[in-house]
């Protein structure tokens, strides 16, 4: 079975705020196609203050969508609807010390009916935005449908181009002959031949390693412009990366919004390392700016 | 009173006589089968003897017709990768809709190396139409794979007939009878099924062992091509203790198919008969008349399966559910999907499987358990309202789906 934290377990065993508010003023009712989930959240809503007074949620689902639901009802009580819609997925994963990549859109589903909730009570309608598909690499919890958009979005051909864009396929290489399924299937349709060996296309920050050794200026500009480069892909998840400082071969960085304590994060780190040495052809090492001060106090004492 | 184990579809316990058997084969006779010294002396004969005990259970022809393999997903891809590379102008395949992935996903695999693949539906009770596999039967297929049982529902497919009607048309019959053996007695010499596979862990042998059955006279051709082991049919150096634990294990349950078909069948029944007739809104899935002695699922209404499984868990009780959730696939299992259960229904079955280690009070425990764990859950789901569902549940409750 799902290795459950302790977290998930208490909300599930023991819901909170299970079953509908009795005058609710607001209703939110959305389903996930991807595994049958489904969940009704009911509030009510302060008319003056806007500020939740109660929520209550009834779910159909497995474990870790009744936990994320009833995390998701405390977390909001007490809020006003502006805050509320602050609320990000990821904020609810957190309150549950986390959830198997395979769980994530459980925590989607309660952000989104959180959205349709606030809609209701608004007399907005509210549209999803996000489509989700089968999960396709479980290292970085990437979807066919976000695999799919990139690739017609950025004309990828290769899974190299794919692991650049998205992180899918930067870890154990276990989901590579579906990403190369997807991209066969997409090139297809653009009339295109899908061709493992092809190039990987041209990336801006993509220079050819550089035989000279670099200076400490030159290698912090191409430091910076990597991270720029893959920006937009941890944008696409909430989150940023800022270089903090280079000293020799070891770059701190701040890893921030989404990313920043996530589960992914160790794992997002190794991906930009990893994609620093490719374009750079010399060893560097990525380390939290969070363990600068460490050092620096290591340091200090010696 | 200790945990309840009722997965035994998934995997059993290996019976401690079985172990017994194995010791020796680890510390003492660990000599290569092929080898000639003391420490290999007993083991050739001890290969033959589980041979041996295979056949009997199975009842084949000849002991040389078994092949030993690492698993049954083993067996399944070398009987289909053999017919196809025995006959390489046939490009068409003929299974069903409901079979183990080890089928399934091989059959998906060739669909995009070109082959045709013929997947029968079932109806509402898993039931196969024998007129429409009839007309698929043509010199075009390679072979015919059909699953003996059903792993989720225990639903017993007439492999024996349509190994006769594939006969007769002249197409290869294979079945996956890693869910029968060992649970309904069967003949294999008086069929026409060419070829069949087992696995030792769902009849309390160890994991990583299993047998290719391979009627004498069909053509093949091995998929691991090495030394000479199992006459070159299946090449890498015997598995010695699992064999020989296999065949202990064949041995016992040919020992108890009476008890698995009287006294295991009776605890299932009166599990299945208990929740029915205690539980509103749930009812048993597959062809009733028609099944394992030892399986019974169970699609309960309005709730999920992954849910009822963690509250089982906690009240130290194992079963296994068809919902997406626990699979982490996307869909409800593909097995009640094909049976078009609604799908307020299919994300909520449970499967119990029982063995001859389990007992009449572990029965009534569960029935003890079972209508609070739904009544608990049931009270979360915005389908249901308060004794019974919602009026119209798919009306009153219509989520957006992203
Ligand atoms: C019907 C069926 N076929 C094949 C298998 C796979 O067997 P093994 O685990 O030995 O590879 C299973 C077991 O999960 C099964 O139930
Ligand atoms: S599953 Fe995609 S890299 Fe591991």
């Amino acid at each position: 079975m799902w290795d459950y934290s302790d977290k998930v377990k208490e909300h599930f065993f023991n819901p909170k705020n299970a079953g509908a508010v009795v005058d609710a003023n607001a209703t939110g009712e959305v389903g996930s196609i991807s595994c049958g989930d489904a969940l009704r959240l009911t509030l009510k809503v302060d008319d003056d203050s806007e500020i939740i007074l109660e929520a209550g949620f009834q779910t159909f689902g497995c474990g870790s969508a009744i936990a994320s639901s009833s995390v998701l009802t405390e977390i909001i009580k007490g809020m006003t609807l502006d805050e509320a819609l602050k609320v990000t997925n990821q904020d609810i994963a957190d309150q549950l010390e986390g959830l198997p990549p395979e769980k994530m859109h459980c925590s989607v589903m309660g952000r989104e009916a959180l959205q349709a909730a606030i809609a209701n009570y608004r007399g907005e309608e509210w549209k999803d935005d996000h489509e989700e598909g089968a999960l396709i690499c479980k290292c970085f919890a990437i979807d066919a449908v976000m695999i799919e958009e990139m690739v017609w979005a950025n004309k990828l051909r290769t899974v190299e181009d794919v692991t650049n864009f998205t992180k899918a396929g930067g870890g154990c290489a276990a989901c590579h002959e579906d990403i190369e399924a997807i991209l066969e299937k997409v090139l297809t349709e653009k009339g295109e031949k899908f061709d493992p060996n092809a190039a990987p296309i041209e990336q801006p920050a993509k220079v050819t390693a550089i035989k000279t050794p670099l200076t400490n200026l030159q290698r912090i500009k191409k430091i910076e412009q990597v991270l720029e480069s893959l920006r937009p892909s941890l944008m696409a998840d909430g989150g940023d990366v800022e270089l903090v400082e280079v000293i020799g071969n070891t770059a701190y960085v701040n890893m921030t919004g989404a990313c920043n304590g996530c589960q992914m994060a160790a794992m997002t780190i190794a991906g930009i390392q990893q994609r620093l040495m490719e374009v750079m052809g010399e060893f560097i090492k990525v380390v939290p700016a969070t363990e600068m001060s460490k050092l620096v106090s290591i340091e200090a004492v010696s | 009173m200790t945990d309840i184990y009722l997965d035994n579809n998934a995997t059993t316990r290996v019976d401690p006589a079985v172990v017994d058997v194995m010791i020796p084969y680890f510390l003492e006779q660990y000599g290569n089968p092929s080898s000639i010294h003391k420490f290999a002396d007993g083991v050739a004969r001890g290969l033959k003897h589980a041979r041996q005990q295979v056949q009997a259970l199975i009842g084949c022809e000849h002991d040389s017709e078994i092949i030993f393999t690492s698993c049954g997903t083993e067996s399944n891809s070398t009987a289909i990768l053999s017919a196809i590379k025995a006959q390489p102008n046939k490009k068409e395949i003929i299974t069903t809709t409901v079979e183990h992935p080890a089928i399934l996903s091989l059959c998906d695999y060739l669909e995009k190396e070109g082959y045709t693949i013929h997947r029968m539906p079932v109806d509402k009770a898993g039931r196969l139409n024998l007129n429409a596999y009839k007309s698929l039967l043509s010199d075009q297929v390679a072979i015919a794979s059909v699953m003996w049982a059903n792993n989720e529902t225990g639903t017993i497919f007439p492999v024996a007939e349509m190994a006769a009607m594939a006969n007769a048309a002249g197409v290869m019959f294979h079945t996956d009878a890693v869910q029968a053996v060992g649970k309904i007695p069967m003949l294999l010499q008086d069929t026409k099924i060419d070829m069949l596979s087992l696995s030792g862990h769902k009849l309390h042998a160890p994991k990583g062992i299993g047998v290719l059955y391979l009627r004498r006279g069909t053509r093949y051709r091995p998929l691991l091509r090495g030394g000479h082991q199992e006459r070159g049919r299946r090449a890498g150096t015997e598995n010695s203790a699992s064999i020989v634990g296999l065949g202990k294990a064949c041995e016992l349950a040919l020992e108890y198919i009476e008890y698995e078909n009287t006294k295991v069948k009776a605890m299932r029944d009166r599990l299945e008969r208990g929740i029915t007739e205690q539980i509103p809104h749930c009812f048993v899935t597959g062809d009733l008349n028609n099944r394992l002695p030892n399986t019974t699922d169970i699609a309960f209404e309005y709730i999920e399966g992954e849910s009822i499984l963690m509250l089982l868990n906690k009240a130290g009780i194992a079963a296994s559910s068809g919902s997406a959730c626990t699979s982490g696939s996307l869909e409800p299992s593909h097995v009640m999907r094909a049976m078009d259960i609604p799908y307020t229904a299919a994300h909520g079955t449970i499967r119990f499987s029982f063995s001859r280690y389990n007992s009449m009070a572990e029965v009534d425990k569960v029935l003890k358990v079972m209508p609070g764990i739904v009544a608990t859950l049931r009270k979360l789901s915005p389908y249901w309202d308060g004794n019974g569902p919602v009026v119209d549940p798919e009306k009153a409750f219509a989520p957006a789906y992203a």
